[in-house]
Formats: C-alpha cells, structure tokens, sequence
C-alpha cells in the first residue's frame, strides 16, 4: 500500500507538469489549443484526469474541452508507444502500395484498426495523409524520421533493430 | 430607391427598426422561415439551412440564411423560388436520413419539428441511405430526469447553445468530426454522472426526440391499477397555466379545476396543490430569513425551491451553500407532510399510500429520488410526471379537457393562497415571501400586496424594500448563468443583497422543461400572466393567511414555523458535489463487490492538508482492516484554495483543521462500510 501512495503521489505530480504548462499559458482559455498540444508532448496523450483537470483551470466545461480533444486527429486520448510510426496514405503513397507496409505491421505487431498501439507501449502505428513528400513515396515516418521509397522489409528491418536496441536496454538495466 | 430603413421581402415593402437578422424581419413580415437551430434567445448557429433566403443587394443575388445575414436598407428578398424549395427540401431530407424515424412511438410526436417541416416543404421521400440498425447507438437512460437518444440527434446544436448559454453549465457539447460528430457529455459518459444539473431546458429546444424528460407515466398507471394502493397527487402551481395548451387552450389559461376533474377520472383518490406547501415554504424560509437578519446570519439567503439551482450551487459554489436556504422545495415538503399526515388521516398504510406529483419540471424527478427524502428506502415522492406527460395520459383516456365541469381540490392540502400560486413564475417566491415579511417587520396588515419590481422577464430584477425601519435590498434572476453572474457580483462585493430568488429556466417553472414544448417570451408572460390572474381570483393572497397550514402547524409541526418538528419535515442538508470537477488519482482499490468509495482533495505540489490526509486514511483503512471493501481516490484540485475536503459515500468532511477532521473521517469510514 505504501507503494501506491507513492504511485498517487507521482501521478499527482504529473498534475504539478500540467499545471505548470497552464500557468505559462496564463490559464488563457483561448490557447487551449496550444496548451493540449504542449501537454501531450509531454505525456503522449491526453488522459480523461488531464482533460477534466484541464478544464477546471481554465474554467471550461470538461465537454468542451473533449469536443476539442476529439475533433482535431493530432490528439489522442488513449496511450502512445514509445516509438511512432506513421505510415502515409496519401493517393501517391497508397497507389504505390503503403497498405502492404501497413499489412506487414499490423500482423507482427498484433494491431488491428482500432488497437494502433501494442500492449508493452513500445509501437504505436498510425496512418495519415499526405506528408507532402509524393516524390519519396510510399512514405513511412518513424520517430520524425523519413524513410522514403519504403518497402515492407525495409521497415520491418528499421523496427528490428528498434526491439533489438530496446530489449539490450532492457537487459542491461536487468544487469 | 427604397427608404434608408426598409427592404422588400416578396415584393413587399417592410419597414425595419433594431432587429438582429433577416429572420426577424421575414417572420414580423408575417412569413414564418422554417427553422432547427434558431431560438431568438441563443446565440446565432446558422447550421440547419432551412431560412435559405434570396438576397438581391448592389446588383448581386445570393442565397443567404436569413438568421445570420443583418438586414439593410435596399435589400430585395425572395423567400419561396424554386431553388430555394429544392434546397430546403434536400436538407430535410439529408437530416432525415439522419435521423431514426420512429414517429408513432416517439414521446414528442405531437410536438415535433421535424416532421412538421417535412410535411410542410413536402418532402414526400427520402432519397438517401437511413440509418441503419447497425449504426445505432444505445440510448443514455442513467439520468432520472432525461433520457438521450443519440439516434435521433440531428445536431443543431440548440441544446449544446441552452446548456452553456443559458445555464451556465455546458454538460454536453460537440465531439469528434464529420460525420462521426456527435453531441455528447465529456467522455462520451452517462449523463447521470456529469454536471448536468437535470433543468432539462436541452430537451425544450430540441426539435427532435433526441433529448426527451424521462418518462415516469407508466409507473403511474402501475399505481392506479393497483386495487392496494391508495394513489394521490399534488398539482405544482406552474402546470395549470400551461397544461391547456396541449388541448388547444391559449397559454395563460388556468386549466386547474377541469385538470382536478381529469384526474379524477384516472383514479387519484385525493388531488392536491402543491401551492399549499410553496405556502408553507413561505412560512419557513421568511422565518429563515428574519431570523438571519436579526441573528446576523449568513446573507444574502438564496431560495432554494429549485432542485437545478440546489444541484448547480452544490457542483460550482460549495463554499456558499450556508446562504442557500435549508427549506426543502414545495414538492418536498409535500411528500414529506403527505407520508406523515395522510396515512392517518385517510385510514391506510404508509406503504400503500403513494405519493405523485405533477410538474413543469424534469429536475423535480432529480430531486424526488434523492436518498435524504427516502424513508426506510421509501421516496417521500413515489413518481414525479410531467406536464406534458399528464397531457398524454389525460389524452389517451379519450376525454377533453375543455369540456370537462370544473372541481375543486381536495382539503386541506388543497386549500392555497395567491402567494403560493404565483410561485411558478420567475419573482413569485420572492413577493409571497416580500408579502409574509412585510407584515412581520411592519407589525400590521399589508393592504397592497403587489411588489411588481420582481415581475417579469428582465434579466436581473432587484428592488429595495422599506421594512420595519430597514432597507430589505433583494435580487431575482431565472437562468443559472444569470445566477452565476449575480453570484461572482456578490463575491466580489460589486452587489449586496439580503435575499436572491434563483430559478434555473427562463421565466421560472412556467417554461420548466416539463411544460408543452415551445415556449417562447411571448408564451412566457402570458403563462406568468396566468398566474398573477390566478393570485387576484384566490381569495387570500398572502402564505401567512393560509388558515390550513396554520392548522397543519398546530396539528402536525410543533405548532410554529421553524419548531423541531418543522426542521425535521421541511429542511434539508446540502453537499459539496464539487469533487466531480477534479481530476481523479486512485490511490487504494478494493477487491470486495461493494465498496465504499473514498475522495480526498489534494493540490497538484502535494504539500497540503489533503495529502497528509490520504496517509492518515490509508493507515486507518489498513489498521481496520478494511482494505478490500474501500476505494480511495487522491482528487487533485486546480480550483485554488482547495481547501479541506473528504467525500465518504455521500458525507462529506470538509473546512476546518485536519486533525479534527480525521476523527470525523474515520468514523464515516467504519460506519459507511458497516452499512454496505
């Protein structure tokens, strides 16, 4: 139990984040916008605790400010994986084949239209339209990087070499 | 050249002066534009396309809508081409389409917006896919007030603009996109669980089925078919200049004696009216507040009649629910007095005596299933119906209303005074209370009983009372974010008042989200014009003169307003409900079926009372041994200060110092999971 009063303190002070990225903000209602965008740059997504947390500082309804969580594609409301893959499906991206590197992905990592991110929280795959860069199509981002002219294997190699980085980290923590 | 303040609509020259919008101007003109998502009195949408106007100004021809286009000198306006009949029929049946289309069995079928625009436009099909079962989505029925049907929703948006323009609240609101968009509470959650405060206005404005009051009348004819029960009912004041309505009447028309009758016929054993306890409230909450005065206690009181505006105070301003009145509402009063007078006096059994009320209001339904006024688990209110349900059930028996002979209600709870009647209209708690007042303080007969300043539908009415050598400044407002603004004055001392009357709708219980379906301002005087009639025609006019709730006192109540046993029957507590606004951390959870649930509110460093609080409670949860049958939430606050605050089931702990507090809490805890 002691331990979870440890976890509560240290989900409270992931308030004291939040709190602080609306204080710079000047608890402004207006930049609610800007103030969600800044807060899931830091935790990845916008839990239920955070919206109505949110929403009590800047004294909106909590509604309102989930209207605005949901309208907009760039926030999610559920948990994000440490690695982020965005597979483009812009008309040139997906008539030269993005849904095969999609196929490819969904299967080894178990993801499935409404589950994009996979239970360890390691992998969270995404498709999105255009990313303007037709010329390299198909198009695959992974962690804000871009790899043009992708194949199936070229990314299943790139997130290889992910688990593999990931599971010495790991291994060595173990050590 | 047209004259600077005039413009044409079919070829008719119309004068103009200050109005907002060609829609005005277009229905002054005698033309009545269809609309969703218009209400004079919200703010400007422009989304269901139906006022499609032609515009003819500088040598251009557009199409317009009418409610978001400012009228100008010169216009030319079309109403009715062939174009503009094409548009509007398409976006009928685009919303159509839409739109689960269950007509027959729908409760608001006979008010319906959208099937009368469609039969008006002729739309005679609807050429686009429909809804389709497999895309429908289950219906919120977790409020005891309102019932949402999202199938039904065409999303004009006229509740979401109800809820936050009117009320304040903003429970609901647009969420997702396209055509996933849906309106919603935040989370997509059962509305029951939320701020909504259950004044049901959403449901007023609705031109669709989406949002409707629940629906409680088949309960009632449960109970009247029941050979073992003996069923009564009170009548709120409200209801009787509203209910014709339904059966052709114009509103304002008291209809109270031919309803007395009708429900007779349906088999209620006594009709009663619950003007007779808004007398009794008089007599309470006037003794409330002299005494207030004279003691120097907390002021300005608030009335506290309406069960929105109770829950609004207790979710938004906790730290003011000492100025809120402890009177219950007239109708819990009512129920209160009935399950303790009439079993005796009638000769039958508590359980068998079943209590309904009539209201304008969804919110009374709220407040009726409330734990404090259960007995034994038994509400003190059994059903609570609507105005417009007691329509359609006065409907399905094949009677009119209009011809039915007049009746009296039944003594003595049906015995009221003017004062008690006109507080279904927005000032009327206020000037029977005035009327009680003034003779306390004056210590003589009050000849002139009208106090006209707190009438009508001004925003805020306030008036100055010379009483008894003292200047009485009181305050009226009906619309919670009316309220909320008159509330933020007063805390930061820009007003002063000694005594605020708050009805959460516009107009007060005369436009409750009960009553026949829409209310505009005009219909809202002359229901509240009804009800001064009915305070003229009564033959007293001030609570104090009511000889039967005297008598009721002498008999049943300790004799005196404000006695012992008054206090028991007639007051009630309130809670701080402001926990559900913080954001939720959960620190211990139990594994047992039931589980009392435990919420402290802390601040987001961590350095404050309520975090040394959650250590002394998790150790007491441990050392009872209680762990599996407790939930304890740390619920951070962003509203500053926090301030002390323990929620334990439905007790709340809060202000004061910590160590006294935590004795107070761990009682609560021992108690509330003996009583699981």
């Amino acid at each position: 139990m002691e331990e979870s009063i440890d976890k509560s303190q240290a989900l409270a002070a992931q308030f004291a984040a939040v709190e602080a990225i609306l204080a710079k903000n000047n608890h402004d209602p207006s930049r609610m916008i800007p103030i969600l965008q800044e807060i899931q740059d830091v935790q990845k997504y916008l839990s239920k605790d955070v919206i109505n947390y949110v929403a009590s500082a800047l004294k909106v309804p909590a509604s309102r400010v989930y209207g605005v969580a949901t309208f907009y594609a760039h926030f999610s409301l559920s948990p994000k994986g440490r690695h982020i893959l965005r597979i483009c499906d812009g008309t040139a991206c997906h008539v030269k084949k993005s849904h095969a590197t999609l196929e490819m992905l969904s299967k080894k990592l178990g993801l499935t239209d409404d589950k994009r991110t996979t239970d360890d929280l390691m992998f969270t795959v995404e498709l999105v339209s255009c990313l303007g860069t037709c010329g390299l199509a198909p198009v695959v981002v992974i962690d804000d990087e871009v790899h043009g002219q992708s194949t199936p294997a070229t990314v299943e190699a790139i997130i290889d070499d992910i688990i593999a980085k990931e599971n010495a980290a790991k291994a060595e923590q173990g050590k | 050249m047209a004259d600077s303040r005039k413009l044409t609509v079919n070829g008719r020259e119309i004068e103009f002066t200050d109005e907002r919008n060609l829609l005005e101007v277009i229905r002054q003109a005698g033309i009545d534009l269809p609309t969703f998502c218009y209400h004079s009195e919200l703010s400007i949408y422009g989304a269901c396309r139906l006022c499609l106007v032609e515009v003819t100004q500088n040598g251009r021809t557009m199409v317009m809508a009418a409610c978001s286009t400012a009228p100008a000198p010169g216009m030319v306006i079309q109403t009715e081409t062939k174009e503009l009949r094409e548009m509007r029929k398409i976006s009928v049946e685009l919303l159509l389409a839409n739109h689960n289309t269950e007509c027959p069995t729908c409760v608001r079928s006979s008010s319906r917006a959208l099937q009368n625009i469609a039969r008006r436009l002729g739309v005679a099909e609807v050429r686009y896919k429909k809804l389709q079962p497999e895309e429908m989505e289950p219906l919120d029925l977790s409020s005891p007030s309102l019932q949402r049907d999202p199938n039904k929703c065409i999303k004009c948006g006229d509740c979401v603009r109800v809820c936050s323009e009117i009320q304040g609240v903003g429970a609901i609101y647009f969420t997702n996109r396209g055509s996933n968009a849906k309106i919603t509470t935040a989370f997509d959650a059962p509305i029951a669980g939320t701020e909504c405060v259950n004044c049901g206005q959403c449901a007023a404005v609705c031109p669709t089925g989406a949002l409707t009051a629940k629906q409680d009348s088949p309960r009632v004819w449960e109970a009247l078919y029941d050979k073992s029960k003996t069923v009564v009912v009170q009548v709120a004041p409200a209801v009787r200049v509203a209910l014709g309505e339904h059966f052709g009447a114009q509103p304002g028309e008291n209809v109270a004696g031919k309803l007395v009758t009708a429900l007779k016929l349906m088999g209620f054993k006594y009709v009663y009216d619950t003007s007779f306890t808004a007398d009794m409230t008089i007599f309470e909450e006037a003794t409330e507040f002299l005494g207030r005065v004279s003691n120097g206690g907390t002021l300005p009181l608030f009335t506290s009649c309406c069960p929105a505006w109770v829950r609004y105070m207790e979710l938004y301003y906790p730290d003011m629910l000492a100025n809120l009145s402890s009177c219950r509402s007239p109708q819990a009063m009512f129920g209160a007095v009935a399950k303790k007078v009439l079993p005796e006096q009638l000769g039958v059994k508590r359980e068998d005596l079943v209590v309904v009320s009539i209201m304008p209001c969804t919110a009374k339904k709220y407040e009726a299933q409330l734990d404090k006024f259960k007995v034994d688990g038994q509400p003190e209110v059994d059903i609570v119906i609507t105005t417009d349900e007691v329509g359609r059930m006065i409907n399905s028996l094949g009677i009119h209303l209009s011809e039915l002979a007049p009746s009296a209600f039944d003594m003595p709870m049906g015995f009221a005074t003017g004062a008690g009647v006109i507080f279904g209209a927005s000032g009327g708690v206020m000037e029977a209370a005035l009327r009680y007042a003034a003779e306390k303080l004056e210590n003589k007969t009050l000849e002139n009983v009208d106090f006209v300043a707190v009438r009508g539908m001004s925003a805020r009415k306030e008036a100055t009372v010379h009483l008894g050598g003292m200047d009485i400044k009181v305050a009226v407002v009906h619309g919670l974010a009316q309220a909320k603004e008159l509330l933020e004055d007063i805390r930061a001392g820009r007003a002063n008042y000694h005594f605020v009357e708050v009805m959460a709708c516009p107009g007060g219980c005369i436009s409750g989200a009960g009553q026949p379906i829409g209310a505009t301002n005009a219909i809202r005087k002359k229901r509240q014009q009804g009800l001064y009639t009915a305070d003229k025609a009564h033959q007293v006019q001030k609570s104090q003169d009511n000889y039967l709730v005297t008598r009721c006192y002498e008999e049943h109540l300790g004799g005196h307003p404000g006695s012992h046993e008054a206090h028991e029957l007639l007051h009630t507590h309130y809670q701080n409900r402001g926990q559900i606004f913080e954001a939720k951390v959960p620190v211990m959870r139990g594994t047992a079926d039931k589980r009392l649930p435990v919420t402290v509110t802390v601040c987001d460093d961590g350095d404050c009372a309520g975090a040394k609080l959650v250590d002394q409670i998790a150790a007491h949860i441990k050392a009872m041994n209680l762990a599996d049958r407790v939930d304890l939430d740390a619920a951070v606050a962003s509203r500053k200060p926090a301030g002390l605050c323990v929620s334990v089931g439905d007790h709340v702990v809060e202000g004061g110092e910590p160590a006294a507090a935590i004795e107070e809490i761990k009682k609560a805890i021992d108690s509330g999971v003996a009583s699981l």
